[in-house]
């Protein structure tokens, strides 16, 4: 079976090595910073004992005075996972760093955020709409996005 | 591991590609608000005038209706419905359509096997427009005839007949085969109606 | 005389020969050799998450069987179970014992289609695909006698499914159960050694184990790399973890290996297929569960081992009855990340086989 990790007990070992990072944590999952985002994820990613080699998907969701952003980690060899979250504050223009760096599978979902939520992922080689045209205007999945149809 | 910048390999500028394709998708989007009138002014004809084929227009009638080349447009689900038809349990061959040839210049009849999204509408307008007059279209599916079960999606055109002109509509998601043949049966009796001399070609 | 060679582009336009659904490709030709590709989506982008928050949840499972349509009983069963998981509503056994029938039997439709589609694109013109799809009618057949439909089949439900198995299902079952690895054994002979299909594909679009992993690849394609990875075996779901089946596993990761391990999965769906006919016990097929179903407030991740990959539905709920975000983990957009890299250095011709070869839906791609 593939073992959840708690929530807490990664961020207690992130605050140590990441102090002021993790903006909450509880047993399903944890918050970080969206400026800490890309060290976690490496720190994630190439520590022996965690080994999140797999990323199984990226998901935004709009809360009204927020977007959420959503990463589900797997270990292949050890067979745990975990789920990290983010907050974006701003309805403007948000921005992310993004993990393409470091897990080449989130090249089409952070192109597929950006096109329905209009979060931006700074460091991204190719940040351009993906599923709808360019000269669309507004970002469908947005909950304040009316469909003039 | 290194991410290279993509932007700056290509021979082409994919951005401007791309902006040129949004304008057309706008263009056709704001051009198709009201559907187009389905073709059947040659039903009225016939309740109204009695029309008489003459021996020449039977041949040309029976000629055409029994070899009808299809052209492909197979978007979405009820492709695979189309296929099964042509496969060996449904056999479209009997009825000599079993050309399935990719090339619109060779075609006569599409049939539209999936949902149109703005995105491909001003692709297949142009397929549309590359066929050979006398041509027909068959809208397959609840997707085709308004939409279906995406109606009211931000990037779904409401039936097929916005872009193009309409002669069968077959309901059904995914219609059956047995439905489709039906379909392409209507259609048939309707070219065996047409006359040289009303139409022209 | 040197001459002078100018790369050009050509577009494999989203309306093409092959079956695979409405993909573009911008390929950058250097003569018959690829020198860069662009991938362009969308044909098929029906906005079916910004749809599904407008809906309840029992009528989001007819539009969760359009995503991958041509195996939409595990497209059902995904997300019934990420429903189930998120307001711990009980199955019982029946039930989830025709559900493991009912996905394994999808599992080999699934596969005779994919295989049949890549040998058409191989260049064996149409016999194998209608080899494929003889078989596959068979199939049909059982699905038409349970729930009445042929291609989008609406059959599960929270809490079990829509209706019991008739009568005439598990004798006619049985029948093509044993028939079944006689018509493998048919297609291995006809294929397996055949010259042409191993110089086609044989070598051909290689996907490394390393980067297999890191563009997060799923399914056939990423065991055919090499990885032993599969969601019933390390996160079993629903009773598989009462069957006996192995995994098969690729070596090197090219085409051919897609190929071999699609119909070895074949084989082993058989075998699940008739130890669960064993031991279905008898029972009732569905808990009762409230018309607007409003799950507690939560979140939930669920997954299950489609025919093309991973398939996961993310779902978040505010005690409504409509769903506050519906996401669905597409494996197929995932597998086309490393395309680009899989095709660069082939020619042309190479390109529509390694791109058959993976086997992908738009409708799970685009949604």
């Amino acid at each position: 079976m593939t073992v959840a990790l708690s929530g807490k007990e990664i961020a207690a070992k992130l605050q140590q090595r990441f102090p002021g990072s993790i903006v909450e944590s509880s047993e399903s999952n944890l918050v970080v910073k969206g400026e800490s985002l890309l060290d976690i994820a490496s720190f994630l990613k190439t520590s022996p004992d965690l080994d999140f080699d797999y990323l199984t998907a990226i998901t935004a969701v709009d809360y009204y005075a927020y977007f959420e952003v959503v990463y589900q980690l797997t270990s292949i060899k050890h067979n745990h996972s975990l789920v990290v979250k983010t907050h974006c504050y701003g309805r403007d223009n948000p921005a992310l760093p993004s993990v393409v760096s470091l897990w080449r599978g989130a090249d089409f979902q952070e192109r597929e955020i950006y096109d329905l939520m209009g979060i931006r992922f700074d460091g991204h080689p190719n940040m351009k709409r993906i599923f709808l045209w360019e000269g669309f205007k507004g970002y469908p999945l947005r909950k304040d996005f009316s469909n003039g149809n | 591991m290194e991410v290279e910048d993509i932007t700056k390999r290509y021979i082409y500028s994919a951005v401007e590609l791309d902006r040129a394709e949004g304008e057309m998708i706008e263009a056709l989007k704001a051009g198709s608000q009201q559907p187009i009138p389905d073709p059947d002014k040659w039903l009225e004809e016939k309740l109204e005038r009695n029309i008489i084929l003459t021996t020449v227009d039977g041949l040309l009638n029976w000629a055409r209706r029994s070899s009808l080349w299809t052209v492909l447009c197979f978007p979405a689900c009820c492709a695979f419905e189309f296929i099964a038809t042509a496969a060996s349990r449904f056999d479209i061959s009997r009825f000599g359509m079993e050309i399935l040839r990719a090339s619109p210049r060779q075609a006569d009849l599409m049939i539209t096997a999936g949902t149109l999204t703005r995105k491909m509408a001003p692709q297949v307008r142009r397929i549309y427009d590359q066929m050979a007059e006398p041509k027909w279209v068959i809208a397959m599916g609840a997707c085709g005839i308004s939409g279906g079960i995406f109606t009211g999606s931000y990037n779904v055109v409401p039936g097929y007949n916005r872009i193009i002109p309409v002669d069968v509509y077959v309901p059904g998601c995914p219609p059956r085969p047995e439905a489709l043949l039906y379909g392409i049966r209507m259609l048939q009796k309707k070219i065996s109606q047409r006359s040289l001399l009303q139409e022209g070609r | 005389m040197a001459i002078k060679t100018e790369p050009f582009v050509i577009n494999i336009g989203p309306q093409h020969p092959s079956t695979h659904g409405v993909f573009r490709m911008r390929t950058t030709l250097d003569g018959e050799v690829v020198v860069d590709m662009e991938p362009v989506f969308g044909y098929l982008h029906r906005g079916v998450e910004k749809l599904a928050e407008g809906r309840s949840y029992k009528q989001n499972i007819p539009l969760s069987d359009r995503l991958d349509y041509i195996s939409s009983m595990t497209n059902n069963q995904a997300y019934v179970m990420a429903v189930e998981k998120l307001a711990e509503i009980p199955v019982p056994e029946r039930a989830e014992y025709i559900r493991v029938i009912m996905a394994e039997l999808q599992r080999i439709a699934n596969h005779l289609i994919a295989v049949g589609a890549f040998l058409n694109d191989c260049g064996a013109f149409m016999t194998p695909f209608l080899y494929m799809f003889r078989e596959r009618e068979k199939i049909i057949d059982l699905f038409d006698m349970v729930c009445g439909q042929r291609l989008l089949y609406n059959y599960m439900r929270f809490g079990g499914v829509s209706q019991d198995i008739p009568e005439e299902f598990l004798p006619a079952l049985k029948t093509l159960v044993n028939s079944m690895p006689g018509f493998i054994d048919e297609y291995d002979q006809l294929l397996a050694q055949n010259e042409i299909l191993l110089a086609r594909s044989k070598g051909v679009g290689i996907l490394s184990k390393e980067l297999a992993i890191n563009i997060s690849a799923s399914g056939p394609v990423l065991r055919a790399s090499g990885v032993k990875r599969d969601i019933r075996k390390v996160d079993p779901y629903s009773v598989y973890d009462r069957f006996e089946f192995d995994i098969p596993t690729g070596t090197v990761g090219d085409a051919y290996d897609r190929y071999w391990v699609r119909i070895q999965e074949m084989r082993q769906s058989v075998r699940i297929i008739k130890q669960a006919m064993k031991q279905l016990p008898s029972g009732e097929v569905l808990t009762e569960v409230p018309l607007r179903l409003r799950p507690p407030v939560g979140e939930v991740y669920g997954h299950i081992e489609a025919p093309k990959g991973e398939l996961g539905f993310y779902l978040v709920s505010d005690n409504s009855a409509n769903p506050y975000r519906w996401h669905v983990r597409a494996p197929s957009l995932f597998n086309l990340t490393a395309l680009r890299d899989m095709v660069i250095g082939w020619k042309l011709a190479d390109a529509i086989i390694i791109f058959g070869s993976i086997d992908i839906t738009m409708g799970e791609v685009d949604r």
